[in-house]
């Protein structure tokens, strides 16, 4: 505790991927962590995914090592099967009080054998799978759980008893962790702040009777369905109905089950429904060819980035079939449990269609449960039972020092979540930061054994990876094939290397083996190496004795012939083994800090990510091209929630002007920038001249801008504007100012989702719909029209498209094979194409609004050089991964946030600002970071002195020295290891081959090649 | 040259595009020959010309240097140094009477899985036109 009675820890409630991610950002700054998981494992929703959109990424293969990162983080401490029952105290200083239940097992002995779960009499449905299967009371979640132990259910579920207490298990316990004494504990912690992260409970389908869903056997619902194509599912992956295990050919998936739908309360969308629809129809087909989805729909809300291109592919590459109707009943056919769907059409023709298998997609819901702990809390919820969340501050709740993320606030899909969890980190980080540190636990430094002397003793740890790699690659007789290589002393299989069980099975194995180098020949190391090296550092060795292989992404994933998978499998291995015997240690450098950021845009992402920087205690930089600070924030005259915008702008501006740590720097651009991770130098163009800045981390801020339309007359009449012209117009408009039977159309999708501009920016329908909502609030007689494709109120949005409905907008949709037309008169005469009447309706309106999207800065290209980082292909800045990097880049240190990223409301750009200065606070935290170990290292008594490496390396890392050296003056290079980056340009340049680079010596690299001739080739030996 | 005959192929693929292309080939399970072997270098830049002759000596019948796309190095411009490189490479070869048309040049980023997997069936194909090393045979005598 600090000397001002704050405390430097967090209470994060909920295990699912955004309180992992709230811990792992808060405990990587330097606070201590209570991690508390109702369930007895962590990992929520997203560990029974399947894959994940728009890149189909095996969940689990991502979550894993945030999971198993979260579970060895020394500030982390997880508690499961725990709940919070209170919350007292004040901001900086709360109690929480924690009823824990018994797990009957001890999570230190257990070592997840399995053991007591074979003995165990008892079964019960399987949660996980989503009761497709059965589970023991003594049990598991899924193989890779965290906490990594078993659990003894003694209350059952409903309609099964749990434990009868018949002791086989204590007995089976080799361990002796199995313990039925267990008593239930209370614990009260003491914290600082509270993120609630509890997220949301899928909807339960069979209250909507119509859909049969618990009486037809082979209606499922989408989560289920997840399971089932799952490797590691209740049915290894193969599609099967329920029913009678009869693979599928005719599957419809049903979309908006107990979402946007008023007869059970939930009249918001579910936000992520549409795309994992696409996703399972997409991944089933890819299962088994023959199988023909058919997606109903009402609307396609691809409102993410690539997403829109992705239901292109669903549609176009795989042909999945999509039929825009509501469905109202489903019916069993007795003799032989297919399904029976009745539809009409979008032409209104009514039709019959039987499917083998349907799939409910069903969306997240609040449960009383949830709905009443917000309650307890003193916290106000929403009247769909969720917490009520202000666009201004989105994470941040009423009650001060509580903060929230993921779908506890609002439906959504996983980048959303982990966003919110990394702002609700750095709204907890700032308000505790007088206290950061000072109840942390620093990382260990593990003894590491010297190895230098040693002759190689390697091992092997080979991976099923479930069946992903088991089933094309014959692990066995690989395993067998890598004992018999030279300098081999240890190989073994393993069902999944990343799990935590097997980490402590490698430092075990390192151990009794004296290995002194490791293989793991699974996955690619761009994802998983970090994981084996920190094992291999438990274990007393330097990480860098590890090499993977990749058996997965570039074997068993690629190639259909097992045959030749293995063999392929076994010259990975082959060539691994011969870089492994050649490898070194590499000791750790450590590079110096500056712990200050600097934010390139001056918006509201980049007013909030420089505001939330300053507030946790780092010096900040902001710098904006205009000569004001507000960026489109300037041009927004009102929203639909309530926020005022000049307000708002007022006010970030004044707690700008008061903070201490904050300089801005207005009419100036980033000119010129060097350095690295940690220690930047830029150079910025201000009105008074440049200025060079050191630096710590950078956040790009840059925004994007509406894109001006070219086609339906725009320019060429005063009465066809866009979107934030009738905004402003509108925003001008007293009273009165719109007479009876003014006509008002929107046009949706101008220039956008078509070819040149493929994606969705997101926030146009509502813009239409805000605009639209202000004219009837003018005047309830006046006529509006919004022509759209899809409406793309995802989330709570969808109340506004309720309420315009209501207040009696027309909603008219075309397909973008029949556009809108327009013809310009004394008014102006838009056609549009109705399907249900096959014929146009004319109609005769006085304004024409164009809604053209949003567009990327076009300076955006030559800023991306510059911090050499990608742009996607419509021009937003990539970021480092889709999911669960949402706010980082691949190169350390620079981040992003706001409409540079995609389009985006204000609240999103908000949370997603604090998201990005969580990420690099994480950085600015430390006062020195551990520089890159693959750096260029020169052999003085080498290197000739020829100065072509110091031409050659574009970080100008090396400089040449002059010594005197037994009498004689030499002049050598010599690596500035703070800057090298470790490309290796140098040592393949390097005449003398003086130069090397760690992890990829030429004698390392030679001797994979030379492997390589006593290899197969593709046809086998 | 037989009609079974398979060539081997070594690819030497940087870190941050090639070989993530790669990876995204295996997860968007895009099917492509087994004949190619990778070897994993931080950049195409620090691709030694040793190490393609090597190869080649060693009996490898093509050689893949994997890069980002040109203006997309990730270290810069590793990949413009690995492209003049190879071009001198291939022009040594020729000198000495070998074939410079087994070495291949590619920039593949991190998105273009298909990409990947289309250049190992071209480079596989060509290959098994051109028939195998030479440098094979003779080590096989």
């Amino acid at each position: 505790m600090s000397d001002k009675g704050i405390i430097g820890a967090v209470a994060v409630v909920g295990g699912g991927i955004a309180g992992v991610q709230s811990s792992l950002d808060l405990a990587d700054m330097g606070f201590k962590v209570y991690l508390i998981e109702k369930g007895p494992s962590i990992g929520g929703i997203m560990a029974q995914l399947d894959k994940t959109f728009p890149t189909n990424d095996c969940s689990m293969c991502i979550l894993s090592p945030k999971l198993v990162d979260a579970s060895r983080h020394p500030n982390i401490e997880i508690m499961s099967l725990s709940e919070v029952t209170g919350v007292s105290g004040e901001p900086g200083n709360f109690k929480v009080s924690v009823h824990k239940k018994a797990r009957y097992v001890d999570i230190e002995k257990c070592t997840s054998c399995g053991e007591c779960e074979r003995v165990c009499p008892i079964k019960l449905p399987n949660e996980f799978e989503g009761g497709l299967s059965m589970r023991k009371a003594a049990y598991k979640a899924y193989p890779q759980a965290i906490p990594n132990a078993f659990v003894i259910d003694k209350e059952g579920s409903p309609g099964y008893k749990g434990c009868i207490n018949c002791m086989a298990c204590v007995k089976a316990c080799k361990p002796g962790a199995v313990n039925h004494d267990q008593k239930h504990e209370d614990i009260e912690l003491d914290v600082g702040a509270v993120i609630l992260a509890m997220g949301a409970q899928p909807f339960d389908p069979s209250v909507k009777r119509e859909f049969g869903y618990g009486r037809y056997r082979n209606v499922v619902t989408s989560l289920e369905f997840e399971r089932i194509l799952s490797a590691s599912g209740p049915y290894q992956g193969h599609i099967k109905r329920p029913g009678d295990g009869a693979g599928p050919k005719r599957i419809a998936w049903v979309q908006c089950v107990g979402s946007r739908d008023r007869t059970v309360d939930h009249e918001y969308c579910s936000a992520m429904c549409c795309m994992y629809t696409a996703k399972e129809a997409v991944i089933a087909k890819e299962h088994e060819k023959t199988i023909e989805p058919t997606i109903f729909y009402i609307d396609v809300r691809s409102y993410g980035k690539d997403f829109d291109r992705y239901i292109e592919r669903a549609k176009v590459e795989h042909g999945i079939r999509y039929v825009r109707s509501r469905i109202s009943e489903i019916d069993e056919l007795k003799e032989n449990g297919d399904l029976l769907i009745r539809y009409e059409d979008e032409n209104g023709d009514l039709h019959e269609e039987t499917y083998d298998m349907v799939v409910l997609s069903i969306g997240l819901c609040m449960n009383e449960g949830r709905t009443k702990a917000l309650r307890d809390l003193g916290l106000d919820v929403n009247e769909y039972g969720f917490a009520l969340s202000h666009q201004k501050d989105p994470v941040a709740l009423v009650r001060p020092g509580i903060f929230m993320a993921g779908s506890f606030m609002e439906p959504q899909a996983i980048p959303e979540a982990v966003m919110q969890a990394s702002a609700a980190a750095a709204s907890a980080a700032a308000l505790l930061r007088e206290a950061r540190g000072t109840l942390a636990t620093p990382r260990k430094e593990y003894p590491e054994r010297d190895v230098s002397t040693e002759d190689p003793r390697i091992g092997i740890f080979v991976c099923h990876c479930g069946i992903n790699i088991g089933n094309q690659v014959d692990v066995p007789s690989v395993v067998e094939y890598a004992r018999g290589l030279k300098n081999v002393v240890y190989a073994d299989e393993n069902m999944y290397t990343c799990s935590e069980d097997t980490q402590k099975k490698i430092a075990s194995v390192i151990k009794e083996n004296r290995l002194n180098r490791v293989i793991v020949a699974a996955c690619t190391p761009r994802t998983h190496e970090p994981l084996f090296k920190k094992s291999l550092s438990e274990a007393g060795l330097n990480p860098h004795l590890l090499e993977m292989t990749n058996i997965r992404e570039h074997c068993s994933w690629v190639h259909s012939d097992k045959g030749l998978a293995t063999d392929k499998a076994r010259d990975l291995i082959s060539m691994t083994v011969a870089k492994s015997r050649m490898l070194e240690s590499i000791p750790v450098l450590k590079v110096d800090v500056t712990q200050k950021a600097l934010v390139i845009g001056g918006g509201a992402a980049g007013m909030v990510a420089a505001l939330s920087l300053s507030d946790q205690g780092y010096e900040t930089l902001l710098v904006e091209k205009k000569d004001r600070l507000g960026g489109r924030l300037n041009d927004l005259r009102f929203t639909v929630e309530g926020i005022e915008p000049a307000d708002m702008l007022k006010d970030l501006i004044g707690r700008i002007e008061m903070n201490p740590n904050l300089k801005v720097m207005t009419g100036s651009t980033l000119m010129d920038l060097s350095g690295y991770v940690g220690n930047y130098e830029a150079t910025i163009e201000t009105p008074d001249g440049p200025v060079k800045e050191k630096v710590g981390a950078i956040i790009i801020t840059v925004g994007a801008d509406e894109h001006v339309p070219t086609t339906f007359g725009y320019g060429s009449d005063p009465r066809i504007v866009t979107q934030s012209r009738m905004e402003e117009d509108l925003s001008k408009t007293p009273p009165g100012g719109i007479s009876d039977g003014e006509t008002f159309v929107f046009l949706q999708c101008v220039e956008s989702r078509q070819e040149g501009r493929e994606y969705c920016s997101r926030t146009c329908c509502m813009g239409a719909l805000k605009n639209a909502i202000r004219i009837k609030d003018i005047n309830p007689h006046a006529e509006v029209y919004i022509l759209y494709r899809d409406l793309m109120t995802y989330g709570f949005w969808e109340r506004f498209y309720k309420k315009a409905r209501e207040q009696g907008v027309v909603f008219l949709q075309y397909v973008p094979e029949r556009m809108p037309s327009v013809k310009l008169g004394d008014r102006i005469l838009v056609k549009v194409n109705d399907p249900l009447m096959g014929e146009d309706i004319p109609i005769q309106a006085d304004h024409l609004v164009l809604s053209s999207g949003m567009v990327p800065d076009p300076g955006n290209d030559h800023l991306a050089k510059m911090l050499k980082v990608p742009l996607n292909q419509d021009g937003f800045f990539l970021e480092a991964h889709v999911k669960l990097r949402p706010v980082d880049f691949s190169t350390r240190g620079v981040f992003l946030a706001g409409s540079c990223h995609l389009p985006k409301f204000l609240g999103e750009a908000i949370y997603q600002a604090q998201a990005a200065a969580a990420r690099a606070a994480t950085i600015l935290a430390n006062s020195t970071l551990e520089a890159e170990p693959n750096i260029a290292v020169v052999d003085e008594d080498l290197c000739s002195g020829c100065k072509t490496c110091i031409s050659l390396c574009p970080y100008t890392a090396i400089d040449s020295v002059i010594e005197v050296k037994d009498g004689f003056e030499v002049v050598h290079a010599r690596v500035n290891e703070g800057l090298c980056q470790g490309c290796g340009t140098c040592v393949a340049a390097c005449p003398s081959g003086a130069i090397s680079q760690r992890g990829f010596k030429d004698d390392q690299i030679l001797a994979m090649i030379k492997a390589l001739s006593t290899c197969s080739p593709g046809g086998g030996e | 040259m037989t009609e079974d005959f398979e060539p081997r192929v070594v690819g030497f693929l940087c870190n941050w595009c090639s070989y993530a292309g790669a990876d995204l080939a295996g997860t968007s399970r895009i099917q492509y020959p087994p004949n190619i072997r990778v070897i994993r270098v931080m950049c195409s830049g620090s691709v030694d010309s040793m190490y393609v002759n090597r190869a080649i000596l060693e009996g490898a019948d093509a050689v893949l240097i994997g890069g980002c796309h040109l203006g997309d190095c990730h270290y810069l411009n590793g990949n413009y140094k690995a492209r003049r490189r190879m071009v001198l490479l291939k022009n040594i070869l020729t000198t000495l009477g070998m074939e410079p048309e087994r070495i291949w040049v590619r920039w593949i980023s991190a998105s273009e899985g298909q990409r990947f997997a289309d250049t190992v069936k071209e480079i596989v194909d060509e290959t098994k036109k051109l028939g195998p090393n030479p440098m094979r045979a003779r080590w096989d005598v």
